[in-house]
């Protein structure tokens, strides 16, 4: 086990009241295995990932519940230790690559420079890994793009170079938050394969945050679906898909317009959009947009059961 | 003749260009050619869908078929009529007929001006109507769009991503236009409401016999709302025809790539779908390749691919490649 989150919770004070982020989410990690983590806007994913990477400095912010990395309990712990563990043992890679990367460096600096962080090898030692790493992340000309600016790459180069950076130091576990999001699809496809080589060829376990199912479907061997601050339903990927449970999960996949076969005149559309966390129904948040809500739903939030394959709904503890 | 057949937007070799950099920069001054050499015709009550990686120029295209760029060559005809260079007082008129719905709400309606104003304000402009016929238009169109009628007051922040783009489509049809470009319209929503959107847009198709140019980087969302489908690359079209067959069999090999990468909800193991990764990126288009564009990434380039520039040919009425190896 490399990572065991218990009941984890995070709010953030504002003026208008207390938002809750995450309320009460757990989940394992097995090394070398694949999470992916899906959910709109809003429904916490990116925020229970930060917590993990201890990056959620905000003073109006409360963390309670057990984030466990191989054993040693990471809530608490000084920002120091934290930091040894970051970019070392534990890495991420964002959304939008240009973020990560200083725009006055070139890119074998900037990687260089983390490697040199964690280890204690001098600058050409470090320099000689870059190029590896970079060739590794199937950059044309390794030798040349350690001389270039972020700038001077596009987005898809970009993202790779930021993936090299996360894997400079062998990470065990490595944390995506929609890396391809802002990427093409034809792009998006050569990214999504190199994590697939990396988890065979590093043993990393990787956590990868997208809204996209697609993309969880092809790329994870576990999902969890979160939704307005919580998990709402969790299994392997032949579960989940074949036989998703949650009416979110499955509202969800079905309005999502095939690519092959038959067009629907009309999507099955979900009505209503997103709650406001400020602003949370009282019973299960999916409740007011659900198709097959009774009285429960509306006084009680629905508990994510145990299990392999649990949904966090009476209709389905029900049945 | 039908009224389906007759087309509404045509556009003949049309291309446009930028001059980037001074004199002065290292490179000195330079032109991109942003969209070159698209010739497509646009038919009443018909959707058109533009893909393309990003920079392919299907952006710069939209805004050139509005006149909200001016063209640099080739034709641009509306109902038959040359537009391509019409004064902006002339163009007025016309305006009214073209509009656009753009992929940000929040970024194109004014936030310190409420719902209902920011739908009667091409009405003020265009029509002369009395402030009370406005009214009640406005009404309709919140009506017509989804919304409710006291949404009328509030401000764009106050709205959800969803019910935002709800009222930059009433603003775009509050006019009873022929043709709406839709730049990217649900690519900034949330999943569970990118379908609630699709719909409204198929059903005010329906209603008001609207006629469509989308674009969206989203595949799946493109081939669901259009009828027929331009591929562009490198600001051309590669391959043009009929929305489902260019997705069940696409021939232009760029297209097979494009397609085949498309992430999609498998239950099954798996493996079971051939993708075609693209090695490379999209050339810039201030150094555009020698030869067909797409021979530097192409699986099946060959060496005339590198010399020969291949012609957008119909092979099947409203079926057009630009291959020299086309998979028909």
């Amino acid at each position: 086990m490399i990572l065991s989150v218990r009941d984890l919770k995070v709010s953030f004070r504002t003026n208008d009241g207390l938002v809750r982020a995450i309320d009460g989410v757990s989940f394992d990690l097995d090394e070398s295995e694949i999470l992916g983590v899906v959910g709109e806007s809003g429904s916490g994913k990116t925020v229970s990932l930060l917590a993990v990477m201890g990056l959620i400095t905000d003073p109006n912010a409360t963390i309670e519940g057990s984030i466990r990395y191989k054993g040693r309990e990471l809530v608490g712990l000084p920002a120091r230790e934290l930091r040894r563990l970051r970019g070392n043992e534990i890495a991420m890679i964002f959304q939008d690559p240009m973020t990560a990367l200083t725009p006055v460096y070139t890119i074998g600096w900037q990687i260089a420079e983390q490697i040199r962080a964690h280890r204690r090898v001098s600058k050409a030692k470090a320099m000689e890994r870059v190029e590896e790493l970079l060739a590794e992340v199937n950059f044309p000309n390794p030798h040349e793009a350690m001389s270039r600016y972020p700038h001077q790459l596009s987005g898809g180069m970009r993202q790779r170079a930021v993936i090299a950076m996360a894997l400079s130091c062998n990470p065990a576990l490595l944390v995506a938050d929609e890396p391809t999001t802002a990427l093409d699809v034809t792009v998006q496809a050569g990214i999504l394969d190199l994590v697939r080589k990396l988890r065979a060829t590093h043993k990393s376990a990787v956590v990868f945050i997208t809204h996209d199912m697609g993309v969880v479907s092809e790329l994870a061997d576990r999902v969890m679906v979160m939704y307005a601050g919580r998990v709402v339903e969790r299994g392997s990927r032949t579960e989940l898909f074949s036989d998703p449970r949650h009416p979110y999960t499955r509202a969800l996949l079905g309005s999502i317009p095939p690519l092959t076969g038959e067009k629907p005149r009309r999507l099955p559309a979900i009505p209503g959009s997103p709650p406001s966390l400020l602003r949370l129904p009282k019973g299960c948040a999916f409740g007011p947009r659900c198709p097959v809500r009774y009285e429960p739903c509306e006084t009680e939030k629905p508990a994510l059961g145990a299990g392999s394959h649990p949904a966090a709904c009476f209709r389905v503890a029900q049945a | 003749m039908t009224d389906t057949d007759r087309p509404i937007l045509e556009t003949r070799a049309l291309a446009k260009r930028f001059s980037i950099g001074t004199r002065f920069s290292a490179e000195g001054r330079r032109t991109v050619h942003a969209v070159d050499n698209v010739s497509l015709t646009v038919r009443h009550g018909e959707t058109v869908g533009l893909v393309g990686e990003s920079g392919c120029g299907k952006s710069t295209l939209a805004r050139c078929l509005v006149r909200l760029y001016d063209i640099s060559d080739g034709k641009l005809f509306f109902e038959g009529d040359d537009i391509t260079s019409k004064s902006l007082s002339e163009l007025r008129p016309l305006r009214r007929r073209l509009q656009m719905v753009f992929q940000d709400p929040s970024a194109s309606l004014n936030p310190r001006r409420r719902a209902g104003d920011l739908v009667a304000e091409p009405l003020r402009i265009h029509t002369k109507l009395s402030s009370a016929e406005i009214n009640k238009r406005v009404a309709e169109l919140f009506d017509l769009v989804g919304l409710l009628p006291d949404h009328v007051v509030r401000f764009p922040h106050e709205f959800s991503g969803g019910q935002r783009q709800r009222v930059g489509i009433a603003r775009a049809i509050a006019l009873n236009p022929d043709l709406v470009v839709l730049d990217e319209p649900v690519s900034a929503l949330d999943v569970s409401v990118q379908a609630q959107i699709v719909n409204l847009l198929a059903d005010l198709q329906e209603k008001l016999k609207l006629t469509y140019i989308f674009i969206a980087h989203d595949l799946s969302v493109v081939r669901q709302v259009s009828t027929r489908i331009a591929v562009m690359y490198l600001g051309s079209i590669v391959e043009e025809g009929p929305a489902e067959e260019v997705f069940a069999k696409p021939a232009h090999p760029y297209s097979q790539a494009l397609i085949s990468a498309v992430p999609v909800v498998e239950t099954t193991p798996s493996g079971t779908r051939k993708r075609i990764i693209l090695t490379g990126d999209v050339p810039s288009p201030l150094k555009p390749p020698s030869g067909c564009r797409f021979h530097p990434r192409c699986p099946i380039a060959v060496d005339r691919c590198r010399t020969e520039r291949p012609e957008l040919k119909e092979y099947r009425p409203g079926r057009r490649v630009a291959c020299h190896f086309p998979t028909l």
